[in-house]
């Protein structure tokens, strides 16, 4: 006997994703598509209004991102989606903002950006997918390539010291840092959902496999191979000294949160020096709106 | 729709046309800028500073210009009126940025104060040597539309005109001032909020299900939508389609390039803007812009006097070139002189549009200071030979 | 004994890149030896009964391609249920429904 019942549930990723652009692009064994269920968790557990949710993403792999969800999405130029968000943050502070981008975008064309906007503590949370490489363009070396790994730009091996994102924004600033592999995906959830939480600049670094071009030329073996490397050789460590958690090609990980304090953001910093400074004569624009304004002579008549 | 009186600051000033650029900025209703300092542009964004606390709105200024021409489109997504300012070297910087304004169709104004170039050039003396690169420098085919501002009261005027122009266009406006009009102190006269027309954004009505980011009816400009508002829209720098997802196939770009391009070229006619005097019976047409008008203003006066007989045509709005005017002044005229701050840029836009039908003779100069009007005298003089 | 949990499978997204099939706490999955129309191999249930829903697999899918759920039933179950899929619009797509 069997009944016929509609299935009742919806994978929770789902209702998050843009049913039109499916498929997507990423190669079979790429991290980047679980990094985007733990986001999606996230979302749903954070209970998020995704109304006043953007995401801006940059250029690589890992920037596609922002045209497959189902948010305000903006897919900017390489390197500058952290000053695009600021913009967008700062004419409408009631937006939730965050930068879903690659560690070739974010710390090398974008690095400047990066330490900025963790210096300034401007209320961003930036989700970076660290794939260890240049993926989109065909597997160059990137700032966060570990010491001796063949790349197509590095043919012979690299040999040039690697950045430690987190190390990096902790002195830059950031209030909120923390790095997790795709293999925690758990753990990922939860520090996107304490990132939204958390007001200044958060920075999520997820180690994620990029088995076309990283693990292949670098005989790593496919994207499960490398899943499995972060099973077994990741080690949480929360709170553990930023300085001491680089990465080697086969070597341990150190994951978990290694920064959670407290630093007045950009924008409390502004209102504070303006109300010092001028008192009443401050006009605090975050009271009308933000800069969605009708009288601001920006938009005809309230259409929103 | 009339501007919003708290950015007017209306009453007779004596301002430099940095300053007046800025007053012009917060007439048009612009509430936030994002800036890097370069001389001779940075007095516009020091008074923005001041002056938006009081007014009600934000500038920063970031790090470099590369993040400062794509935070003021933030700020534009973000449902601010918006617009940065640099010179030469900094402009170079921002190509990228003016080219993505021009794809995603973001609304804003770049204001170039020109100087001495190329490279580090002269920081703090007047050209015209960005003329080119304000219509060509960034990569791909896309259009701008610029306009060359020739006094300080002009640099309130135009500003507004710019943002109203970036409204209506959903495009990157170029505002080409340059070091002379920049920093020369000149009575600006603000008239009151009710007096200035500001364009509001082009936003849509429709409802979320039927929007559509980059779907367009006869005039070619999509209605916008801001970050929060519901729209879950994508906006994207690749070739895409309505919806404003990428699709990237030669199709689309036959599409979409030819769209943007359009937009201002079926507009070019009512877009055009210039001063014209005298030039019925012109042999030759004195044609200018920006600063180098005044000094050719003068020439003009002075051959006149010696009973030639001289046309003036000022460039307002530079570009769109305005093709049709040249070559029906062409067609009646001897010659063309185009005396520019310059080695010679918008004078093959003159020798072009002219179609052989006059001739066209530059009048260049690398820049530093402004032209003789003798130079420019003698060039007449040749001309009406 | 009816599982905790079932897996639905959207076999066309598959790209069987194994991460689903590896990190069952329960080894309820394995790739199959089917194709779906990209050649991969999708994986499939062998281990029905040790389902708990615990939706890790959908977590650690890059493609979408599964989730897990839980039955909301602990006791035994009468009889197998079939259950029709719930199709995701503009998209070619087989969701092979695994039940107790």
């Amino acid at each position: 006997m069997s009944t016929a019942l509609v299935n009742p549930v919806v994978n929770p990723v789902e209702p998050f994703l843009r049913n039109d652009r499916m498929p997507h692009i990423w190669c079979p064994g790429c991290g980047i598509g679980t990094t985007v269920n733990c986001f999606a968790r996230a979302l749903i557990e954070s209970k998020i209004d995704l109304k006043t949710l953007a995401i801006v993403s940059g250029i690589g792999c890992t920037g596609r991102v922002a045209g497959y969800v189902k948010l305000d999405s903006f897919h900017t130029t390489h390197g500058r989606a952290i000053p695009f968000a600021t913009g967008l943050k700062l004419a409408n502070p009631k937006l939730s903002v965050v930068v879903y981008s690659g560690d070739g975008d974010l710390s090398a064309i974008g690095g400047n950006h990066l330490i900025h906007a963790a210096r300034r503590n401007i209320d961003l949370k930036v989700i970076c997918v660290n794939n260890l490489i240049y993926a989109m363009t065909g597997g160059q070396t990137a700032p966060t390539t570990p010491g001796h790994a063949t790349t197509s730009t590095s043919p012979y091996g690299t040999f040039e010291p690697a950045f430690n994102l987190p190390h990096l924004v902790e002195a830059s600033g950031a209030v909120y840092v923390a790095r997790w592999t795709t293999f925690h995906v758990k753990q990922l959830a939860r520090s996107i959902s304490e990132a939204f939480k958390k007001k200044g600049f958060s920075f999520i670094e997820v180690i994620s496999p990029c088995p076309t071009l990283y693990q292949r030329r670098n005989k790593l073996g496919d994207g499960l191979e490398a899943m499995k490397y972060y099973k077994e050789k990741s080690k949480t460590k929360h709170g553990a000294p930023t300085n001491e958690v680089g990465l080697t090609m086969t070597g341990e990980i150190i994951v978990g949160k290694f920064v959670d304090r407290d630093r007045p953001d950009y924008s409390t910093l502004l209102k504070n020096q303006m109300h010092e400074t001028l008192g009443s004569k401050y006009v605090d624009y975050d009271d009308e709106q933000g800069l969605l304004c009708g009288d601001g002579g920006c938009v005809e008549d309230s259409c929103h | 729709m009339k501007a919003d009186p708290r950015g007017v600051l209306t009453g007779t000033h004596f301002l430099d046309g940095d300053h007046a650029c800025c007053e012009g900025a917060l007439a048009a209703g612009a509430r936030f800028a994002s800036g890097y300092p370069i001389t001779p542009s940075t007095e516009v964004v020091e008074r923005f500073a001041q002056r938006v606390p009081v007014v009600g709105g934000c500038f920063i200024q970031m790090e470099d210009e590369l993040a400062a021409s794509i935070t003021l489109q933030g700020a534009v997504w973000g449902g601010a009126k918006a617009f940065t300012v640099t010179s030469g070297p900094g402009f170079s910087l921002m190509m990228e940025h003016i080219g993505y304004a021009a794809m995603t169709e973001t609304p804003c104004v770049f204001v170039d104060v020109q100087r001495g170039g190329p490279s580090t050039g002269l920081p703090t003396l007047p050209s015209q040597g960005d003329m080119m690169q304000a219509r060509w420098g960034s990569h791909g085919d896309y259009e701008i539309i610029a306009l060359c501002p020739n006094s300080p009261q002009e640099c309130f005027d135009l500003t507004i005109k710019a943002f109203n122009l970036a409204e209506e266009f959903r495009l990157p406006v170029m505002f080409m001032m340059d070091e002379c009009v920049g920093h020369m102190t000149e009575k600006v006269v603000i008239p009151p909020a009710d007096q200035i027309e500001v364009t509001p954004r082009k936003h849509t009505h429709k409802s979320v299900e039927d929007y559509l980011p980059y779907g367009t009816n006869g005039d070619l400009v999509p209605e916008m939508a801001h970050a929060g508002e519901g729209y879950k829209f994508h906006m994207t720098g690749l070739t895409h389609d309505e919806r404003g997802y990428p699709n990237m196939t030669p199709k689309m770009q036959q599409k979409l390039v030819t769209r943007l391009q359009n937009k201002v070229r079926i507009a070019a006619e009512r877009l055009t803007m210039f001063e014209e005097e005298g030039t019925e019976n012109a042999d030759v047409i004195v044609v200018s812009y920006g600063i180098t008008s005044r000094v050719a203003q003068r020439a003009i006066e002075m051959a006149r006097g010696q009973g030639l007989k001289v046309g003036k045509l000022r460039l307002i709005v530079a570009w769109p070139f305005p093709d049709a005017k040249i070559r029906e002044l062409a067609a009646r005229t001897k010659a063309f002189v185009v005396p520019e701050l310059n080695l010679g840029q918008m004078s093959r836009e003159v020798e072009r549009a002219a179609g052989g039908k006059a001739k066209t003779i530059l009048v260049p100069h690398a820049g530093g200071t402004v032209h003789n009007p003798e130079d420019i005298l003698t060039a007449i003089q040749e001309a009406a030979r | 004994m009816a599982a905790k949990g079932r897996v639905s499978i959207v076999v066309e997204r598959c790209k069987a890149c194994g991460f689903c099939v590896e990190f069952c706490p329960t080894k309820v999955l394995a790739l199959s030896s089917a194709f779906n129309s990209k050649g991969y191999h999708p994986p499939h249930v062998v281990l029905p009964e040790k389902c708990s829903g615990c939706d890790l697999c959908g977590m650690y899918c890059p493609d979408f391609a599964i989730y897990g759920y839980k039955t909301g039933e602990d006791k035994a179950a009468a009889k197998p249920a079939q259950t029709a899929a719930k199709p995701a619009p503009a998209e070619a797509k087989q969701e092979q429904e695994v039940t107790q």
